[in-house]
């Protein structure tokens, strides 16, 4: 399994990563070697891909029930303003 | 500190019950120790206050003489900095929450503070659980107390390493591949991890939710199945706990008698690569089991060598969809930018090493043209585990393997190469694959060799589907005949 320096770029912007030039290489090299150990599976025959096991799962009530205290939330964002999460600008 | 100050959750419980020793006690002392193994660095963040004054609380309840329903009334315990505990930081080990306060308590600290007992602090981990030896914690590893020079395992390192180092009694950390089995092993402490949806997740900051469980550590099986016996059972807010009625997990677990048991032998578990003083460990084990009358029976888990590559499917796809989360946006750590998508790129650059290997190999094995291959492969290899080990059940109670293949490696000796650090979980990943309940119990150490101590060795124990209390009885046994 080799992966190029392009697989990693376009993998990177996939997953909303800033790579160096430094960390394209490193991570070309390590998943290459980590997808050829996974490329094992290989050796056995075809199966379909199945859901995981799951314990029975009872829903509960589809009720609401609100969050009143909005405190320790208002708290934890970088920047929360009249109820709402504020963020840069989206769209010039 | 007395001496004779009880050294067990189920002791310590029953003394603050009688009022032979207090809770504020019991904190001082637990909160002591802490600070005198801080080069352990077991703890990231210590609840001083608040754990003193729910001490008093659970002091001026006993008082009342209303403690007697109180399983663990006084009992200090040290929770995964992973796991929400109200009002208090949950690091995650990661620079992205370095600074997050929780607004609630996960279910199964809720239930703890039911059952009397105290978190006097948040533990060490690798960043989100990720690792197998504590070291990509953004703040530091923790070290091993039998050689301080060498991990303790991981991820659960620092809730291990607080009770191996005597400063709780028990501790919760959570598994996705072997994350409280293996620094278990590493550590010599008893490290459970629970059949997936035995314990409420809600408040368990997610990594592979088809995996993730929380589980418990002690000194003792009575202890690790006491603090399993509290936590488990439904919880409307975690769909995927089970409604499964929850045992007695932790009272009469001498009364076994180990003839008539069958306990599996799996080939598989023996090969390559296991450390020799280990493989005598389990066969010291079986032989002992043997000898009280239990039945060894050979059995074979085909596809169990495959679980390494399972798992670095499957965990790493889910980690790396949970893990999108961290943006920026709502919680955490945000960078600076004036424009939306580089404030994300910003963000995301926060992760440690091993978290963004791990993004980036969920996404691929999910993207486009690869997704079959890897994942939908992972996944279709994940139920003939599951098939193995059902058909092993029926033949025997239990399956006895090593728990890792080797014991506490030194720091920094498998930081540059992840498939040698992945491969540490080879016995424990099958065990999450399949679902099924799981405990590491010490068995006698390695020789000592050269600059290398003697180190503790686990042993493993597997069962079906919700036979927690059977694998415990089977611990206990092996337990009391378990070499020093």
């Amino acid at each position: 399994m080799t992966v190029s320096p392009e697989d990693v770029r376009h993998i990177a912007r996939l997953a909303r990563l800033e790579l160096t030039d430094e960390e394209v290489e490193r991570f070309r090299r390590e998943l290459s070697t980590i997808l050829a150990y996974v490329e094992k599976l290989e050796e056995l025959e075809a199966g379909s891909a199945a859901e995981p096991p799951a314990p029975d799962q009872p829903l509960r009530e589809d009720a609401l029930v609100e969050w009143t205290d909005l405190a320790p939330l208002r708290e934890a964002a970088p920047q929360f303003e009249a109820g709402f999460f504020r963020v840069p600008r989206v769209i010039e | 500190m007395s001496s004779d100050h009880p050294r067990t959750a189920a002791t310590l419980g029953r003394a603050v019950r009688a009022g032979e020793t207090s809770a504020a006690n019991a904190v001082e002392d637990a909160l002591a120790r802490a600070s005198e193994s801080e080069d352990l660095h077991a703890f990231l963040s210590l609840r001083e206050e608040p754990a003193r004054r729910e001490a008093a609380a659970v002091d001026r309840r006993v008082a009342a003489g209303d403690a007697d329903e109180l399983p663990l009334a006084g009992v200090p315990v040290a929770v995964k900095d992973n796991i929400a505990v109200a009002g208090g930081l949950t690091t995650c080990g990661s620079r992205l929450l370095a600074s997050y306060v929780s607004p609630f308590d996960a279910t199964a600290i809720a239930r703890l503070r039911e059952a009397g007992a105290i978190v006097i602090g948040k533990t060490n981990l690798d960043e989100f659980a990720m690792g197998s030896s504590t070291e990509n914690s953004a703040f530091g590893p923790s070290r091993n107390p039998h050689d301080p020079t060498r991990v303790p395992g991981g991820s659960s390192g620092g809730s291990v390493v607080a009770v191996a180092a005597g400063c709780v009694p028990v501790a919760l950390g959570s598994e996705t591949g072997g994350s409280v089995r293996q620094p278990a092993a590493f550590c010599g402490t008893v490290g459970v991890k629970p059949t997936y949806g035995r314990v409420s997740r809600y408040g368990l900051v997610a990594f592979g939710s088809s995996l993730d469980q929380i589980g418990t550590v002690g000194t003792t099986v009575e202890d690790a199945a006491l603090v399993l016996s509290v936590i488990a059972g439904s919880d409307p807010h975690d769909a995927t706990s089970s409604p499964e009625p929850v045992a007695d997990l932790a009272s009469g677990l001498d009364d076994l008698d180990p003839a008539g048991i069958r306990i599996g032998w799996p080939a598989e578990y023996f090969g390559e690569g296991l450390d020799p003083a280990i493989l005598a460990a389990c066969e010291s084990a079986r032989d002992q089991l043997a000898a009280a009358g239990a039945e060894i029976v050979q059995v074979s888990l085909p596809h169990s060598p495959y679980g390494i590559a399972v798992y670095y499917t499957v965990a790493i796809a889910e980690a790396s969809s949970n893990l999108a989360r961290y943006d920026g946006v709502r919680y955490g750590f945000r960078a600076d930018s004036s424009e939306l998508s580089s404030m994300y790129l910003k963000t995301r650059a926060a992760f440690g090493a091993e978290l963004k290997r791990r993004i980036m190999l969920g996404t691929y094995v999910l993207s486009a043209g690869y997704y079959e291959a890897f994942y939908g492969k992972g996944t279709a290899v994940r139920t003939k585990i599951r098939a193995d080990f059902e058909g092993a059940f029926e033949r025997v109670d239990a399956i006895l393997t090593p728990t890792t293949p080797t014991p506490a490696f030194p720091i920094g000796e498998k930081a540059d190469d992840p498939l040698a650090m992945y491969l540490n979980d080879i016995y424990t990943v099958s065990a999450n694959l399949a679902g099924i309940p799981a405990i590491s119990i010490p068995w006698g150490r390695t020789p000592a060799d050269g600059d290398r101590p003697a180190l503790p060795i686990g042993v493993q124990l597997m069962g079906p589907d919700f036979s927690e209390r059977r694998l415990f009885e089977i611990a206990r046994f092996l337990e009391r005949e378990a070499p020093a």
